[in-house]
């Protein structure tokens, strides 16, 4: 196809830092008042911009935490030698501004009301931030839908959203535990694998949807995963948020 | 016809820089002036098709590069040329809007 070159229409705006909630050590959740803000669908992001005062600019996306319908909020997990997210996570105080915009994306977004196919969520790290908007934008519908979590996590204190997601009475949530286990931990341990993706996922009859979404090789392994349990892959939805996961 | 989704990837192994086309949703959506990751494009190279938010993406200032997950072809280099976009889309044989 001919190549173009066409203006921008997404535009930057400068939004207000609300409240902070610290989530875990390194993750923090930032709430934002965005003027006009357009509304958003669970699932999707935002491009946050920084400027430098000699000018350099770093961008990144940040996946929205809340449920549509509900204050524009994001997750961010601490890189610790990262450009953006020591910024976002340590040094951002409410009242702050911060230009962004959004919301973006299409694809791996669910709309409650859509189809009504069982959800597979597959969580690494900070990829249960989209995840958990999809979660609370169920609950918040009364989505009868069937949903099970499956959440990687390096540790236990590193699990984002622990009590949240413990309180979905009708969400069977799994976690599995890399690198280090409390003592008399007795949920899974290690990289997820072949045997516990067949144990979460709905049977492949049950026409369900996944949304799979964190690190890369996070990502890359549970997809495959689910394909080889013979879902089709284009009901293995995937996100990818670069990074190894620190395995 | 196969899938641009499929699973298997014999191009460049993907290390922690591989994204996909989530990550440039904004930048579609400037380049387009719409929502383009739900839009499914098909690969000059192998014929694959599959929506745009699967395929691999490196982001690399100063361009944006956007390769099949099938055979690792180039499909779409977006190159920022003094706060314009120029846009390669010829690996690209078809691109349907969502
Ligand atoms: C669509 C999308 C949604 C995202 N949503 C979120 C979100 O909700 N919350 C969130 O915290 N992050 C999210 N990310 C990741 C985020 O955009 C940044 O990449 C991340 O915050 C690191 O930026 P940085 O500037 O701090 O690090 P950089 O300066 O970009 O990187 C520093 C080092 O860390 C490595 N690295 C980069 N990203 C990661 C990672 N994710 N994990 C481990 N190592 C990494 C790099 O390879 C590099 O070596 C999302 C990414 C995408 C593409
Ligand atoms: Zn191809």
């Amino acid at each position: 196809m001919a190549g173009t070159a066409v203006r921008g229409r997404l535009t930057w705006q400068i939004a207000t830092v609300g409240e902070v909630i610290d989530e875990t050590p390194t993750v923090r959740t930032i709430e934002l008042d965005v003027p006009g803000w357009a509304g958003h669908r669970a699932g999707q992001h935002l491009d946050v911009r920084l400027t430098a005062e000699d000018g350099y600019v770093a961008e990144r996306s940040y996946s929205i935490a809340s449920a549509p319908g509900e204050p524009v909020a994001i997750t961010v997990q601490r890189i610790a030698d990262g450009e953006v997210s020591p910024y976002l996570t340590g040094e951002l105080r409410p009242g702050d501004e911060l230009e962004l915009r959004g919301p973006v994306g299409g694809y791996f977004v669910w709309d409650a009301g859509g189809a009504e196919r069982p959800l597979v969520l597959a969580a690494g790290g900070s990829g249960i931030v989209p995840l958990r908007s999809i979660l609370r934008d169920r609950q918040r519908s009364g989505s009868g839908v069937p949903a099970r979590l499956l959440y990687s996590a390096r540790s236990l204190p590193e699990v984002i959203y622990h009590d949240e997601l413990d309180g979905y009475r009708d969400v069977a949530v799994t976690y599995t535990l890399t690198r280090r286990q409390p003592p008399g931990w007795t949920g899974h341990a290690g990289r997820i694998t072949a045997d516990l993706l067949a144990e979460v996922a709905w049977p492949v009859g049950q026409d369900p949807v996944a949304f799979v979404c964190g690190p890369t090789s996070f990502v890359e392994h549970a997809a495959d995963g689910l394909v080889g349990l013979g879902y089709p892959p284009h009901r293995v939805k995937t996100e990818r948020f670069g990074g190894t996961g620190g395995r | 016809m196969p899938d641009l989704d499929a699973r298997a990837f014999d191009g460049p192994a993907l290390d922690g820089t591989a994204l996909d086309g989530n990550a440039i949703a904004g930048l579609l959506h400037e380049v387009f002036g719409t929502e383009m990751t739900s839009a499914i494009g098909t690969c000059a190279s192998c014929g694959a098709t599959g929506p745009l938010a699967e395929c691999v993406v490196y982001l690399r200032a100063p361009g944006t590069v956007v390769r099949c997950r099938r055979c690792a072809g180039l499909l779409i280099v977006i190159a920022r040329v003094r706060a314009m976009n120029c846009v390669d889309l010829r690996g690209l044989a078809a691109l349907a809007a969502p």
